[in-house]
């Protein structure tokens, strides 16, 4: 991560004189969960500003969005076969992994840019889980459990690409949207928008939102984490109470 | 647009507090009915079948174990109080069995906590899973078998399993249970609620469904109590075990435990109404085929050849 921005400063620092920048907005930065969330969609909207010194570009502008959610570290485990049985055998621990993950781009990623520079600044789901400070072991795209990580979560909706997925307004203004399944966890979301031409990175600028638990279901979740012995009993009198309540209902001798 | 006809199909959507996902109230309903209906039925708690069913619906494994103790807490007591009606429980024999219970759970929860430190829980989970039920399931069956046999080749069968006592029950320190016609040591009682305890903690389960062949092969308790006594016993120890969840893990989703419960607790009755009804042999058949059928599901898990092999576990950072 670091390493790819350091990166791109250097690139920017040579290209200092004709610089884009890039401006961003969300359609929210805070989006509360309540009783009835059944996931949402973001939509991301941007703009280029040349400065005027700038020289007309050959080719045409090209933006990446990348949201990651909330970071978590997880096993990746795989069965096989121990004589009759089938157990997990083999395992791979990963460090920090965003547990959610849309990338967006306006066009197909290896048209915008060639695979060292999608590595370096990890453009795409493919050069996002091939990083290697994503886990300890080995490293490389050979990994069968990247790959495992990757097809587990695409199909979860968890993990999503599109590579259709920023309309330009205009030349220099662009919209993008992204839909959050409810199973995307609550916390802190990262929206990353690259800017590129003729594959060259040009500008990148970031910016965030906050899922939260809002409402009942914010004081349930607080109330069990604080007062943990009230909530377990208050639980416990709860479902003694309905199965005696039950019993009166159902009485018939 | 496939999320908003889902949503349609499926009605009514809650969001969960504590597993952090929105689930249908309508399809767990029918699940804490299925389980409760089957629980009030057989005396055993249900969570061997409630836990499965929760983390394949996507309910994270640990809020899952936790809350499943809820409806069983009040399923038990609606079973419990109709026993007590009925008279048909021994609550002298069920106090010393929340007893051992209670400290096989501890010893329990401690040898998980080892075991999770070690590696490889989920193995060592799944087959003391096959081998408990399939010992226990198929134990039942011949018995039942052999019953049925016997009385078609014209011998009465009796009411009581076994005319006379197996030597443990002669140790020392014995006790009366006149509710069981039962005058026995309390060594074996204990050491089957130790068991059972500890069993059930460590594979996240009430245990009743060793705990009620049990108390009829090993301890030769009249049918009509064994129920009864049994959701005595389970009713103390998920209690307990709730409440310790909510206190160390805060993965007791009350939300979860309230849908489950309002369709266990009218599942469970319309199960303790058919139990009544069944015939002891009928039930101990129907028992050791219900065993050995969530038995070959986890024999089936093991030995088929997975269609995707690797899984993903997130660490719980609770």
């Amino acid at each position: 991560m670091r390493a790819g921005l350091l990166g791109l400063a250097g690139l920017l620092a040579a290209g200092a004189a004709e610089a884009e920048t890039l401006v961003v907005s969300l359609s929210f930065s805070r989006l509360a969960v309540t009783s009835t969330y059944t996931g949402s969609s973001l939509a991301v909207f941007g703009a280029i500003e040349r400065d005027g010194q700038a020289a007309a570009r050959a080719g045409a502008y090209d933006i990446v969005v990348t949201i990651r959610g909330p970071r978590q570290s997880l096993t990746v485990r795989e069965k096989q076969a121990l004589g009759p049985l089938f157990v997990n055998r083999d395992q791979q621990k990963f460090g920090d992994v965003p547990s959610f993950l849309a990338v967006l781009a306006s066009r197909p990623l290896p048209e915008i840019a060639d695979p060292e520079t999608r590595a370096r600044l990890r453009l795409g789901l493919g050069a996002i889980v091939a990083a290697p400070g994503l886990t300890l072991a080995r490293g490389g795209a050979e990994d069968p459990f990247r790959d495992a990580l990757l097809r587990l979560r695409r199909a979860e909706r968890l993990y999503v690409e599109n590579e259709a997925g920023v309309r330009f307004l205009s030349p220099a203004v662009f919209r993008t949207g992204a839909a959050l399944p409810a199973t995307a966890p609550v916390g802190a979301y990262d929206v990353e928008v690259t800017l590129l031409a003729g594959g060259v990175p040009l500008a990148r600028e970031s910016a965030r939102f906050d899922l939260v638990k809002a409402g009942f279901e914010q004081q349930m979740a607080s109330f069990a984490r604080d007062w943990s012995l009230p909530y377990g009993l208050a639980t416990g009198v709860l479902a003694l109470l309905s199965g005696w309540l039950a019993s009166v209902i159902f009485r018939r001798d | 647009m496939r999320r908003s006809d889902n949503r349609m199909v499926l009605a009514v959507q809650f969001y969960l507090p504590i597993a952090e996902m929105p689930v249908s109230v309508l399809m767990l309903l029918g699940l804490g009915a299925a389980v409760g209906f089957i629980s009030g039925v057989f005396g055993i708690g249900g969570g061997f079948l409630m836990t499965p069913v929760l983390i394949v619906m996507g309910i994270p494994p640990a809020v899952a174990v936790a809350t499943q103790g809820a409806p069983i807490v009040a399923s038990s007591t609606t079973s419990v109080l109709a026993a007590l009606r009925r008279r048909a429980i021994d609550l002298r024999l069920g106090l010393v069995l929340v007893g051992g219970g209670l400290v096989g759970s501890a010893l329990g929860v401690w040898f998980f906590a080892a075991l999770r430190r070690a590696g490889q829980l989920d193995l060592f989970i799944t087959l003391a899973y096959v081998t408990l039920f399939t010992v226990v399931g198929g134990l039942m069956l011949v018995e039942v078998l052999r019953g049925l046999w016997a009385r078609r080749g014209g011998r009465a069968a009796s009411v009581r399993l076994g005319r006379e006592h197996p030597p443990y029950m002669g140790w020392p320190l014995r006790m009366r249970f006149p509710r069981s016609r039962l005058y026995a040591s309390v060594i074996p009682i204990l050491g089957l609620a130790l068991f059972v305890g500890f069993a059930g903690a460590v594979l996240g389960i009430g245990g009743g469904f060793i705990m009620v062949p049990a108390l009829l092969y090993l301890l030769r308790v009249p049918t009509g109590v064994v129920v009864g006594t049994s959701q005595f016993q389970i009713l103390w120890t998920t209690l307990v075990a709730l409440v310790l969840h909510a206190v160390q893990n805060q993965a007791v989703d009350i939300v979860l435990a309230v849908i489950l419960i309002a369709g266990g607790v009218f599942g469970a009755q319309f199960g303790a109404r058919a139990g009544r009804n069944l015939r002891a042999d009928t039930f101990r058949l129907l028992l050791a085929v219900l065993v050995l059928a969530v038995d070959l599901r986890f024999i089936l898990e093991l030995t088929l050849r997975p269609a995707e092999p690797f899984s993903i576990v997130v660490a719980e950072g609770r």
